[in-house]
């Protein structure tokens, strides 16, 4: 069990890193481009773009004031 | 897409690893035993291999709007991390990577721990030592080289920028004998991070179902936005550094200016 779970807080690490929000944002990101192409018929090539510049910048900002 | 860019980046991405498990063999072999070392050091290696042999063809057969969704999805997330640390650490935000200081407490480490032999292998502390160092630094090189070379359905050319960078280090480091401290590291973190991110939106929105405009030409606008904007962000980060009192100066804290 032990062995379990430092597998997994590795692969989190490996692949999340220090702060979750910004694969929460890409993850979120990614599934409004699906739903807004698939449902609405908008291409919208432009959302993920903006999605990572300020998930980018938000990450920024909290750990620059160290939250 | 030509060949080129998927080269580079896995050349640059594989460079950065090889330097920081070049500190770790050398400070295992110099201080250690250097046959159970390179024993170590081939042992993961043939490991990594072969994690890129079985899951290299395996992913590739996946639907390509499925791969590229994923892939992109991680490259990007994967890609911000990069990006992320390299600005914190341009900005003084956190610690800079110090390749004589790791070495140095790498060394130390080395000299300390008793000697024994096991499974045929002289020095198993400088085994496992070497062994670890080149596994974990080549898991996150393996990672590259798969989702690039299944992307662009070249893994051919991926190994062979992942290889070559493994050369020139590995030479470098046979040549000067002491860990590689003068290399930019942060400028190649910096310079990856925008080319996973580049191509992990791209592929990932593709993915999602979108069409760019230009189509692959939209690459060559993607990259230069995404590194414009991190140098403003850069920038800016630094800019606010320098206008505030540094009331703490740890650097094993991530914020040593707050």
């Amino acid at each position: 069990m032990k062995r379990l779970k430092s597998i997994g807080a590795f692969w989190y690490d490996f692949v999340v890193g220090d702060d979750w929000r910004v694969a929460v944002v890409v993850v979120a990101a990614l599934a409004l481009t699906a739903l807004l192409v698939h449902a609405a018929g908008v291409n919208a090539w432009w959302l993920l773009p903006l999605c990572v510049f300020a998930a980018l910048a938000w990450s920024l900002r909290r750990a620059a004031s160290g939250s | 897409m030509t060949a080129l860019p998927l080269i580079l980046t896995v050349f640059v991405a594989c460079a950065v690893e090889a330097v920081e498990a070049l500190t770790i063999v050398l400070a295992s072999g110099l201080t250690r035993e250097w046959r159970s070392t390179f024993q170590g050091m081939a042992a993961a290696l043939v490991v990594l291999a072969a994690i890129v042999a079985v899951l290299g063809p395996t992913i590739t057969l996946l639907p390509l709007t499925a791969l590229r969704l994923v892939v992109g999805a991680l490259l990007a997330i994967f890609g911000l991390q990069w990006l992320r640390k390299a600005i914190l650490r341009a900005t003084g935000y956190k610690a800079l990577h110090d390749e004589a200081s790791a070495y140095l407490r790498e060394v130390t480490a080395a000299k300390e721990a008793a000697v024994s032999s096991q499974r045929g292998v002289a020095d198993w502390y400088a085994f496992t030592l070497s062994f670890k160092g080149v596994l974990l630094e080549g898991l996150e090189v393996v990672f590259i080289v798969i989702t690039f070379g299944a992307n662009q359905r070249n893994m051919g050319a991926a190994v062979v920028g992942a290889a070559a960078a493994v050369v020139v280090v590995a030479v470098t480091g046979i040549v000067v004998r002491a860990p590689l401290a003068r290399v930019p590291e942060n400028a190649m973190k910096f310079a990856v991070g925008v080319m996973l991110t580049s191509f992990g939106t791209f592929w990932g929105a593709e993915g999602a179902g979108i069409t760019w405009p230009g189509h692959d030409a939209a690459l060559l606008v993607l990259v230069p936005v995404v590194a414009l904007t991190t140098l403003g962000y850069t920038a800016v980060l630094r800019r606010t550094a320098n206008a505030q009192p540094v009331l703490a100066t740890n650097p094993s804290q991530e914020v040593t200016r707050l």
